[in-house]
């Protein structure tokens, strides 16, 4: 009960002490030129050509990121074409995202470099990633770009990196300093501090602290018509149950050496929230709580032995608490705690045989533990070869091969047998024409989701002999960019992707038995086919008024093949619309910024079986939000106004589980 | 070029776009493959479909005997203004008098209908309810959570009594862990407990309730996690236990009185049959069972007929053409008191449609109908006199 308040207590200490720690900063002020080297050396980075990656990717970045009304992680993900957002709703709703219809446990979320990982259910709840440091979300389809990583990066089918703000100071400045306060509908209230200090001039360190609070409370309506067209109910309700009070501490210290550069960084998130629950027929608030914790330690050393070989240390203990109570007294008492814990160590190295030609080795080992409610562990290896070769100035291949070996925990019980598994990814990537911006690619890839403990070990419907469940990928697509620097008319970019994925042994629940009990099995059989397109233009106006505009469309087929005496064979699978798409129209002049959004995601069904039991409508949204920069001297004042569901559309994501209607949110930040 | 783009996108959204107004699902009408029988009596059969936990798609079909008609998702279209329709899983369907029963789970309420037309006449909250029965103007119905327990992990469930001329709950008793069936006989109430969510410490018995007092009077040790329990035309009361899905396997039990000038039950019989759901018409016990073999990694299903009076099988499959592959997970089996018909229920994998599958007395399949999520509970309507 006294929680909230609590952490509210451990927020505003963590506020004070940042400032102290400014104020002592601010007195020693000194001039500093390197530091702006350090700047375009970033800026670099994320507007690299196109070209040097092989693996099509999709970003969203610093302005853009800004301008969108997303608050979470999971947010921003839906402006990404071939992505499908299960929302729960809410600021605290469980928020995940699978890629191109082969399932969420294939995606690969890593935070800073290194993976999010949940050895429990395999889900990663990406509403609980705030926006408020990011400064760059990534989405590969495949693995990233680039040979030198991790073994584990070359995992997964589907790869999302989210990266933290990375300090840059102005001439002469030793700390930055910003301080943020949002507040909004469902009594949304949310302080931020960020602040960023330069300990000498190439050793940073950066500290980030949020408190998110929310009752989660918002209508929603359901509103059903009789076939003749006479309305035969219409109802609002208040949401309930759906509060969230949370508090995500970050911090780190980097440095940069002239060979090399390393990195700290620690998090901590906890939470006390509502499972607000489906809504059924006489049933409108539920009583599930959940309490979390997550917390992680990692860092990074990387480092040019010779200016061939390089090599990259990784490190990280992730320790994650659970406790999930039914307080529900219509319904049994379940009070369950569980306890993860994750070390994991990596070792990559990349040398360069010629200009044109890398190979990397890299060997990852991971440990994971549940414990509490019941007690698991596991080990896991990776070891990943790679090579990176280009022809000329036209032709770049990349070829990967990663082993996956995992010892299982010596039970007497299950008896679970140990997995090894070898999967190959080849990327292409032609440039046809010197002077044109135009690239080709190509790729394959096979990639393996081992079951989690849930799947083998959960009461009653784990099955311990579980194989891992394979997704095959293969695409091709093409990428035009047309850059006029000078013209009004000044960037373009058009390109689509069309693809193939098969998942088999695809791990679903299964019933056994009478009274719900299920197992887990390999039974499914996907087949996806689909067609990513995306369209961005940027035009340049006198009197600094800027236009961008960018679409994204998916088209996606993903149907069930497990066996064709099933009434939902050939029918597509659950959640996954045929359409679906995005449109974004930003308009800066000077110091004022207006963003419109569109979300539209098509008809889909909510169950197997394609019918009209399980038809579930499009939805679509129109989000608008309004920025405007204040300079007074060297304080940079920012306000933001956020419309979300302009049009006040009621709709579920998932089959009773509303959505909001239309919710504003007002935004101020002081950048020192 | 980025016109075409921006044109093509457009068309595409325009053409798949739009919400419209979500609209009742009507219900649907197929033709049974046999010929209608006009003046047969029962005329029908409802059948409750449970729908997925949390899916809010429980929904009721009608098969009509007289015009050779499937009838299904019924219950939406007779009552449209019923917020978020039916409600979430359907766990028994009865009639008494005029009225239709349905328990529903997870919406905590009994819904009450015209059992002839389907309109909704109110409905009875009762928290987690399960089964429903009745006797002289009343109706018994158990629920998983009794009154609030010291201890909130060995809550014990009761027996609700309801009055049904005015739909409202007029007694409870508490009685044993989650409990399942009841049954009325000679003045008692016959409870099942299945102490389910108390794996693996089960409960193991049967509730005896006094109907006058509304007391429990009696609990009777018989077998790990009890589901059902029915009264044959002996007095005997028949009960099927669920076992601990490891050592102990489902069985069937028969409880007779003690002496014949007791009113005392005791365990008389325990069969060494697995029974998951059953039907007694006459001298005949229609069983299914359905057990998970880890070892198969599938489930095992028989289908069988003990004579109630004998406690003997006579059959260990009663569809004789071959058939029963078709069936992946049987929910649920009714008789035709008139024509001795067989009716069995397919769960199919809980989250797409089941199917009902009529058999003649015989054994041999007449027809097989989609039905809803997990169709499991099947009430036959007489005609009206």
């Amino acid at each position: 009960m006294n929680n909230p308040s609590r952490r509210l207590i451990v927020f505003v200490a963590m506020l004070v002490t940042t400032w102290v720690a400014w104020a002592q900063t601010d007195a020693d002020i000194d001039v500093d030129i390197d530091s702006i080297s350090m700047h375009t050396l970033n800026e670099v980075i994320v507007t690299a050509n196109r070209f040097t990656e092989v693996i099509p990717s999709q970003k969203l970045t610093g302005k853009e990121l800004e301008g969108l009304n997303s608050l979470s992680v999971a947010d921003a993900l839906r402006y990404f074409s071939g992505v499908q957002l299960k929302d729960y709703g809410g600021v605290g709703g469980i928020k995940t995202v699978n890629i191109r219809g082969m399932g969420s446990e294939q995606m690969g979320v890593y935070y800073n470099g290194i993976q999010l990982g949940n050895a429990q259910n395999g889900q990663v709840d990406l509403g609980k990633f705030s926006l408020e440091n990011i400064e760059e979300i990534s989405l590969y389809n495949g693995q990233r770009s680039d040979v030198f990583q991790t073994a584990r990066e070359f995992g997964s089918a589907g790869s999302i990196y989210l990266t933290t703000r990375r300090p840059r100071f102005k001439e002469g400045a030793r700390a930055n300093l910003k301080a943020g306060l949002k507040v909004g509908s469902f009594d949304f209230l949310s302080p931020s501090i960020l602040c960023e200090y330069k300990i000498t001039d190439d050793i940073f360190a950066t500290f980030n602290a949020e408190w998110i609070n929310s009752s989660g409370k918002y209508e929603f309506r359901y509103r059903r018509v009789t076939p003749a067209g006479e309305v035969a109910y219409d109802t609002t309700a208040i949401r309930e149950n759906g509060d969230i009070d949370a508090v995500r501490i970050e911090g780190g210290v980097q440095g940069y050496m002239p060979r090399g550069k390393w990195k700290a960084y620690m998090y901590h998130y906890t939470s006390e929230r509502g499972i607000p629950g489906a809504i059924v027929n006489n049933v409108w608030h539920r009583g599930e709580r959940l309490w979390d914790r997550n917390s992680f330690v990692q860092a990074m050393f990387e480092y040019d032995i010779t200016p061939k070989l390089s090599t990259k240390v990784n490190a990280k203990y992730a320790f994650d608490y659970t406790h999930y109570v039914n307080n529900d007294d219509k319904l049994i008492h379940v009070d369950n705690i569980y306890k993860q814990r994750e070390v994991y160590a990596s070792w990559a190295n990349k040398y360069t045989i010629l200009r044109n030609w890398d190979v990397s080795l890299a060997y990852d080992y991971q440990w994971n533990q549940l414990s509490e409610y019941r007690d698991v562990q596991r080990n896991t290896h990776w070891v990943s070869l790679a090579s990176a070769y280009a022809l000329g100035d036209c032709f770049k291949v990349q070829a990967s091969a990663l082993a996956t070996i995992v010892d299982e925990e010596e039970r007497g019980r299950d008896e679970v047998p140990d997995k090894f598994k070898v999967t190959p990814a080849v990327f292409l990537s032609y440039k046809p024409f010197e002077r044109a911006d135009l690239v080709l690619r190509a790729f394959y890839k096979q990639s393996y989701r081992m079951p989690t403990f849930n799947d083998l070990y959960y009461t009653d419907m784990g099955n311990a002999y579980l194989k891992p469940e394979l997704a095959t990928q293969y695409n091709v697509g093409v990428l035009y960019d047309l850059d006029r620097n000078d013209n009004i008319f000044s960037f373009f970019r058009i390109g689509a992707d069309v693809y193939y994925n098969k998942v088999k042994d695809k791990i679903i629940a299964y019933p056994k038995g009478q009274q719900f009990r299920w197992t887990m099995l390999n039974l499914g059989v996907v087949d996806i086919r689909g067609i990513d397109a995306q369209a961005m233009a940027v035009f340049r106006f006198p009197y600094q008024i800027e236009l961008t505009t960018k679409l994204q469309y998916t088209y996606q087929e993903a149907i069930d093949i497990t066996d064709p005496n099933d009434n939902y064979y050939g029918h597509q699978i659950p959640y996954i619309p045929w359409h679906s798409g995005s449109a974004i129209v930003m308009l800066s002049w000077r110091e004022w910024m207006l963003n419109y959004s569109f979300i539209y995601v098509g008809e889909r069904y909510n169950q197997q079986e394609n019918i009209i039991y399980n038809y579930t409508q499009p939805w679509y949204t129109n989000d608008v939000s309004l920025v405007k920069i204040f300079r007074l001297k060297d304080v940079v004042l920012k306000a933001t106004l956020e419309v979300n569901n302009l049009f006040d559309q009621d709709y579920d994501v998932i089959l009773n589980y509303p959505m909001p209607k239309r919710n504003y949110r007002v935004g101020i930040t002081v950048e020192i | 070029m980025k016109k075409l783009h921006y044109i093509l996108f457009l068309c595409v959204l325009l053409a798949m776009a739009c919400r419209t107004d979500e609209i009742v699902i009507p219900s649907e009408y197929d033709r049974l493959p046999v010929a209608p029988t006009p003046n047969c009596n029962p005329v029908g059969m409802y059948v409750l479909n449970e729908g997925n936990m949390g899916s809010n798609k429980a929904s009721i079909d009608y098969v009509d005997f007289e015009n050779g008609l499937y009838a299904r998702n019924l219950y939406a279209e007779r009552n449209p203004s019923v917020i978020k329709e039916l409600g979430d899983v359907g766990n028994d369907l009865q009639i008494y008098g005029s009225k239709l029963y349905a328990v529903l789970n997870s919406s905590h309420k009994v819904e009450v209908m015209d059992a002839r037309t389907l309109v909704r006449i109110g409905q009875i909250d009762i928290p987690n309810c399960r089964y429903i029965n009745f006797h002289e103007g009343n109706a018994y119905v158990t629920s998983y959570v009794g009154p609030i327990a010291i201890d909130p992990n060995a809550q014990p469930g009761a027996v609700y009594r309801v009055d049904t001329t005015t739909l409202s709950v007029t007694g409870k008793c508490t009685v044993g862990y989650q409990p399942e069936e009841l049954d009325i006989t000679d003045g008692r109430i016959y409870v099942a407990n299945s102490g389910g969510y108390r794996k693996p410490h089960y409960d193991n018995t049967l509730s005896v309730v006094d109907l006058a007092t509304m007391r429990q009077i009696q609990k009777i040790a018989v077998a790990p996690n009890l589901h059902r329990v029915r009264c044959d035309a002996y007095g005997k009361l028949w009960v099927s236990s669920r076992g601990d899905e490891a050592t102990i396997p489902s069985r069937l039990l028969v409880l007779d009185c003690k002496e014949p000038s007791s009113r005392e039950m005791v365990v008389t019989d325990t069969l060494d049959i697995p029974c998951s759901d059953m039907c007694i018409n006459g001298d005949s016990l229609y069983f299914y069972s359905l057990a998970w073999s880890d070892k198969l990694e599938r489930n095992v299903i028989a289908y069988g007929i003990v004579n109630v009076r004998t406690k003997e099988l006579v059959t260990d499959n009663f569809i004789t053409d071959g058939t029963e592959k078709e069936i992946e997970k049987p929910y649920g089996v009714a008789v035709n008191p008139a024509n001795g018909d067989i009716y069995v229920t397919d769960g199919k994998n809980y989250v797409s449609s089941g199917t009902v599958h009529c058999y003649n007395r015989d054994g041999v399949r007449q027809w097989s109908m989609r039905a809803g999520d997990i169709p499991a509970h099947m009430v036959f309507l007489n005609r009206e006199e």
